[in-house]
C-alpha cells in the first residue's frame, strides 16, 4: 500500500510567483519568507515523495460562482496553470495521477465526502507557488499531483471539524492504494489576513502561533471555533487555514515537526510554513 | 433572507454568503473574465461599456467607474475576484488595504510590518 512520508503546510500568496520570477529571494523583504524552505527541501529530497496531494483552494481561475463545489478533487493527466489576471508568470503544467484520483474519489464517496470530481481542472497560484517553493525551478515538478480543492471563498465554507474529517478521508484513501508511492500531504493558504473592508490588514500573530503549535500536538483544538469565529480571529482570508487542517487530518496517529517557520508580512499575509513527519 | 437566521457581526467584515453572493454575481461575474487578457484590453478601452456588457446595476458600475473597493464591497463585490480587477490598474493588496482604510500606503504598509512585532 502507498505509504504518506507527511504534510506540509504554507501559505500562498500572488506576488509569491513575482518575488521568485524575479529573483528577490535574498532581497531583505522576502529573505524571511524564503530562508524558511532549505530545510524542508532536504526533508523532501530524504523521505522522497512520488506523489503531492495538494489541499488548496482557488481563487476564481477554475470555480466561479455560478457553481461552487465545497470539496472538488481533481482526476486529470495533466493541469494547467493560466492568466489568473494579476500579472504573475504562467506555470509549465503538473503531471497528474490518475490512478490515486480515481483511488481517492472512490474511497472519498465510499466514506460518506461526496465530492465533484473534475477531469479538467485549471490549478492557481494557490497549487503552483507551494510547488515551486518546495521543488524551485524544476520543471516538470519531480513529482505527480492530485489537487483537492476546498471552497474558502463563498459562505457557508465547511466547519473544522468537516474539514479534519475530510483529511482523515484522505489519509485514509492513501494509506489503501494498492501502490508502492510515497505520498506527501500539502495544505496551502493563511495564516491570518483580511483582504477586504475596514479591517483590511487584520493580522492575528499570537493566534497564527497557536494554531501552528496545536496543528502537531492537538489539531482538534481549532475545531472548537467556528467559520465565522474563524474569521473573526483570522481574517477573511486567514480562514484558508482550513486546508492546514484537512491536510493535518490526513495524517494519522502522532506527528512530529520537521521544520517551522512564520514571518509578518508577505504582502498583506502572515506567512507561515509548517512540515511534519508521522512519528 | 437567510431565514431569519442571526449573522455574526465582526466590525469592518462583511462575510460573503448567500445573500452577497446573489446581490454581487454580475460584478463578479464581470471580474472573474478578466483573466483574459483580452477581457482586459476591452474593459480598459471603455470601462462603461464593459459594465454595461456584463450587466452591472447602477451601484455596482458606479463604485467600478468610481474605484472605490468599499464601494464594490457593497455593491456585493467578493475580494477574490475584485482582486482582478485592481490588477488591471496596477493596484496592489496595499494599495487596496490603504484606500479602504483611509491612510497612505506607506502607513499601511508599517501597520502589516507592526503586528509582526507584537
Ligand atoms: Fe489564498
Amino acid at each position: 500500500m502507498a505509504k504518506i512520508v507527511g504534510g506540509i503546510n504554507v501559505t500562498h500568496v500572488p506576488y509569491i510567483g513575482r518575488a521568485i520570477a524575479n529573483n528577490l529571494q535574498q532581497d531583505p523583504y522576502w529573505k524571511p519568507f524564503f530562508d524558511g524552505f532549505p530545510p524542508v527541501r532536504d526533508w523532501l529530497a530524504k523521505v522522497k515523495p512520488d506523489v503531492a496531494v495538494l489541499i488548496y483552494n482557488d481563487h476564481g481561475l477554475q470555480f466561479f460562482l455560478d457553481k461552487m463545489p465545497t470539496f472538488a478533487v481533481g482526476a486529470a493527466a495533466e493541469y494547467r496553470n493560466a492568466d489568473e489576471g494579476w500579472g504573475i508568470p504562467t506555470l509549465p503544467p503538473y503531471k497528474g495521477d490518475e490512478d490515486l484520483s480515481w483511488h481517492l474519489i472512490d474511497s472519498l464517496i465510499e466514506d460518506e465526502f461526496d465530492i465533484v470530481t473534475c477531469q479538467e481542472m485549471l490549478v492557481d497560484h494557490a497549487f503552483t507557488l507551494p510547488l515551486e517553493l518546495f521543488w524551485p525551478g524544476q520543471h516538470p515538478c519531480p513529482v505527480r499531483t492530485v489537487p483537492i480543492n476546498v471552497n474558502t471563498v463563498q459562505f457557508p465554507l465547511p466547519k473544522a471539524s468537516r474539514c479534519f474529517k475530510f483529511g482523515q478521508a484522505i489519509g485514509r484513501a492513501i494509506e489503501s492504494w494498492d501502490s508502492d508511492a510515497r505520498v506527501v500531504v500539502i495544505g496551502t493558504g493563511g495564516l491570518s489576513h483580511q483582504l477586504e473592508g475596514k479591517r483590511a490588514g487584520f493580522i492575528n500573530k499570537e493566534f497564527d502561533l497557536m494554531f501552528m503549535d496545536k496543528l502537531v500536538t492537538d489539531p482538534l483544538w481549532v475545531t472548537r471555533y467556528s467559520v465565522p469565529e474563524l474569521v473573526e480571529l483570522t481574517g477573511t482570508q486567514g480562514v484558508e487555514l482550513l486546508n492546514w487542517l484537512t491536510c493535518r487530518g490526513a495524517l494519522s496517529g502522532d506527528v512530529t515537526k520537521v521544520h517551522a517557520n512564520y514571518h509578518i508580512p508577505i504582502s498583506n499575509t502572515a506567512s507561515g510554513l509548517l512540515a511534519m513527519q508521522v512519528a | 433572507m437567510n431565514g431569519g437566521k442571526q449573522k455574526k457581526v465582526i466590525p469592518g467584515t462583511v462575510l460573503f454568503d448567500g445573500d452577497m453572493a446573489r446581490k454581487g454575481y454580475a460584478l463578479n461575474k464581470m471580474c472573474f473574465s478578466f483573466n483574459s487578457a483580452d477581457n482586459r484590453a476591452e474593459f480598459k478601452a471603455d470601462p462603461s461599456a464593459y459594465c454595461d456588457k456584463w450587466g452591472l446595476n447602477a451601484q455596482q458600475k458606479a463604485a467600478v467607474l468610481s474605484l472605490q473597493v468599499l464601494d464594490m464591497l457593497a455593491a456585493g463585490g467578493n475580494a477574490y475576484y475584485l482582486a482582478k480587477l485592481g490588477g488591471i490598474y496596477g493596484l496592489d493588496m496595499q494599495d487596496i488595504g490603504a484606500q479602504q482604510t483611509g491612510v497612505t500606503k506607506d502607513e499601511f504598509k508599517a501597520k502589516l510590518v507592526a503586528a509582526g512585532r507584537n
